[in-house]
């Protein structure tokens, strides 16, 4: 905790894009990455106490991302690794490119047009839990989402 | 293709602001057609009034219809995007998968460089701003086809944007006159291509075979500048012309490799646009058609009763002639985007711009593809305009039907005869026989030579034209006999003796008093008969 006012304190007094009150009760909106990336949804902290990350984002990402959040101590640790990355905020990037990525120097190899691959099916289909005549067997349509919360580990364990 | 039915519109799009009067329709605002961020939000329906459907008052509510269309062309290569498995329709299943394709743990992505190629051609085709950088993002979203959980796509910045398509429709009710319109083409982008699942519902399970994940697809999105059926069918029809002739893609529907989604809403001129559905698992060109032309008119029938528009996919049903709600695809798509990381950003080259000693494998160079492009359908028009003097509308006839300008120009080649009429012959006689059996063109009895021979004697004057449409008959009967063979085995020859000729009529004359007096009176126009 003393931590976490410390670094309040710190973003208050370089004051940069964000501005805040110096209450104890901040709501402190995380800006969507406009001009970054896409990347998510913007969250909302809420330092009031319980979750900061609210139950709908939760849920929201447990669809996506077909994870299971089962644990308090998971979201804690989630809002904690979120709140480390946003000290990147810090950082003044005014009038600087965006990085794309880490590659970005390298040159992007060109593959000419030849058939070098495939060929494998037997190799391929012993991955699978279920198998029927050279396909592969899924469940039928798309995983329907009511069923997820308590399909998650089973699913998982299919593939 | 006749005029759009679309009730309460006028067939010349002229608007006329009436504004909707009475009634407080709760009208709900949204994104206009375009859909790259595929974000949709579930339009609540609310109270619906107790009356069932009224008619349009007479010359009151005018609606327009907004049509965006999104097509994913298959692109014509050896191996797939991002790895070197086959490409092929048929093949025996998950034959022509990589580890990579199948998503197994420590593979990566290594790009394609004919892909790359075909995009650039497509772009400087389609009048595109080619991004001398661009970058590949990843999508997200869960299904039994995608094995990685991904779609490699380029979302942020796509290869090619800014572009535009001009196409032809036939003006109002007149099938002859042709206009040329023109359509904004937003982005064109690669991306990966899904795997195959089929849905086996008797065993409750989808079988998924992989040997189309990975194949290269090029997106081509357009703005909403399309208003109807017919304009969306000859877009696409272009479209496909255009990718045939740079051989990018054989964009051939019936075997998907032209998909087109469409985007559809309809609105008050003036008023903001209306929330709008997207139709999908459109098969043929003629589907689209229908599918749009039905899509806006269900549109309008629910708003005049009073109904809303929910923002939803639907699917045309080609035996019921209507489009119906899709199987649920999960309301809330957030699609997560972010950059792929195994690639860099793709850099491409102009004459200007490219480095001195450069592996030419591992260089693009815009120009040099500019250069080699092939002659693309409209300048393909242009010229058969101007050699032949024949009317723009059969230009496009001629374009349309594959092989047919092959066919054409064949015939050109042997015959002495007109443009003219070669084209005439070509496009109504030979197209109609085709079409009434249901041919190809590669499928005609008739050859090229045949047809030349046939037109050569009737433009010698050799028989008349009756008797010509006698001998294409027997032609189409495909026994190897050529046209003059025909002639004279039926004796189907013009009398060409000037003496025979005098003497058969004055035979006549004298057989028949009365029909010459008659005929003597009323005046030499008469003597035909």
């Amino acid at each position: 905790m003393a931590a976490r006012a410390v670094w309040l304190a710190f973003r208050g007094g370089l004051g940069r894009r964000q501005a805040f009150s110096t209450k104890a009760n901040v709501q402190v909106k995380a800006r969507v990455a406009e001009r970054t990336s896409p990347v998510t949804h913007a969250l909302r902290f809420i330092p009031q106490g319980s979750g900061r990350i609210t139950v709908e984002v939760i849920e929201h990402l447990e669809r996506l991302a077909l994870v299971d959040f089962g644990s308090r101590e998971a979201v804690a640790r989630l809002e904690k690794a979120v709140a480390f990355a946003d000290r990147l905020r810090e950082v003044d990037t005014d009038g600087v490119e965006p990085m794309e990525s880490v590659l970005e120097d390298r040159c992007l190899y060109l593959r000419s047009d030849n058939v070098a691959e495939g060929n494998c099916a037997e190799e391929l289909l012993q991955n699978s839990h279920r198998v029927m005549e050279e396909y592969f067997v899924a469940p039928p349509g798309n995983i329907s989402l009511p069923k997820l919360v308590n399909k998650n580990p089973s699913y998982t364990a299919k593939w | 293709m006749a005029a759009p039915m679309l009730r309460g519109v006028s067939p010349v799009r002229r608007w006329s602001l009436a504004w909707v009067d009475g009634g407080s329709r709760h009208r709900r605002t949204s994104p206009n057609g375009s859909t790259s961020n595929r974000i949709r939000e579930q339009s609540s329906v609310a109270q619906q009034p107790l009356h069932t459907a009224q008619k349009p008052r007479k010359g009151g509510h005018k609606w327009a219809a907004v049509v965006g269309l999104e097509i994913h062309a298959q692109i014509s290569s050896n191996s797939k995007l991002f790895s070197g498995s086959q490409v092929s329709f048929t093949a025996p299943p998950n034959s022509l998968v990589s580890f990579f394709d199948a998503s197994l743990p420590g593979t990566l992505p290594v790009l394609n460089r004919r892909c790359v190629e075909a995009a650039v051609m497509t772009g400087l085709a389609l009048n595109c701003r080619i991004n001398k950088k661009s970058l590949f993002d990843r999508k997200h979203y869960f299904y039994a086809d995608l094995p990685a959980g991904y779609q490699i796509t380029q979302q942020r910045l796509p290869i090619a944007a800014n572009g535009s398509l001009s196409y032809g429709v036939f003006v109002g009710n007149r099938w002859s006159h042709m206009a040329t319109k023109t359509v904004r083409i937003k982005q064109i982008q690669l991306e990966q291509d899904s795997g195959k699942s089929l849905h086996d519902d008797l065993r409750s399970q989808t079988l998924i075979d992989l040997n189309r994940a990975g194949v290269g697809l090029l997106e081509v999105v357009m703005e909403p500048d399309l208003s109807c059926g017919e304009e969306a069918a000859a877009v696409v029809k272009e479209l496909q012309l255009i990718l045939q002739a740079l051989g990018t893609s054989q964009a051939n529907m019936a075997e998907g490799q032209l998909r087109v989604d469409a985007n559809i809403s309809v609105h008050h001129p003036g008023e903001p646009l209306g929330i709008r559905t997207e139709v999908k698992n459109l098969n043929s060109i003629r589907f689209l058609a229908r599918a749009i032309d039905h899509e806006i008119q269900r549109q309008i029938n629910e708003l005049e009763s009073g109904g809303e528009i929910l923002n939803e996919t639907r699917s045309f049903d080609p035996k019921l002639g209507c489009t119906v709600p899709m199987r649920d695809k999960e309301g809330k798509q957030d699609y997560r985007f972010m950059p792929e990381p195994n690639l860099p950003p793709l850099v491409l080259y102009d004459t200007a711009s490219l480095p001195a000693g450069a592996d030419s494998q591992q260089v693009i160079n815009i120009d040099q593809i500019r250069d080699a492009l092939p002659e693309l359908p409209s300048a393909t028009r242009k010229r058969l305009v101007q050699q032949y003097g024949m009317l723009p509308e059969h230009s496009f006839a001629l374009l349309n039907e594959a092989g047919l300008l092959q066919f054409f120009q064949n015939v050109m080649k042997e015959t002495r005869a007109e443009p003219k009429k070669v084209t005439s012959w070509v496009l109504n006689t030979l197209l109609g026989y085709l079409k009434h059996h249901n041919l190809a063109v590669s499928e005609s009895p008739i050859t090229p030579s045949a047809l030349a021979g046939l037109l050569d004697l009737l433009d010698s004057k050799a028989i008349s034209s009756s008797a010509a449409k006698q001998v294409f008959e027997e032609l189409w009967k495909g026994e190897a006999k050529t046209a003059a063979q025909i002639v004279s085995e039926k004796q189907l020859e013009l009398m060409q003796d000037q003496e025979a000729l005098e003497r058969l009529c004055q035979s006549m004359m004298e057989g028949h008093p009365q029909v010459v007096t008659v005929a003597g009176g009323a005046g030499p126009s008469h003597l035909s008969s």
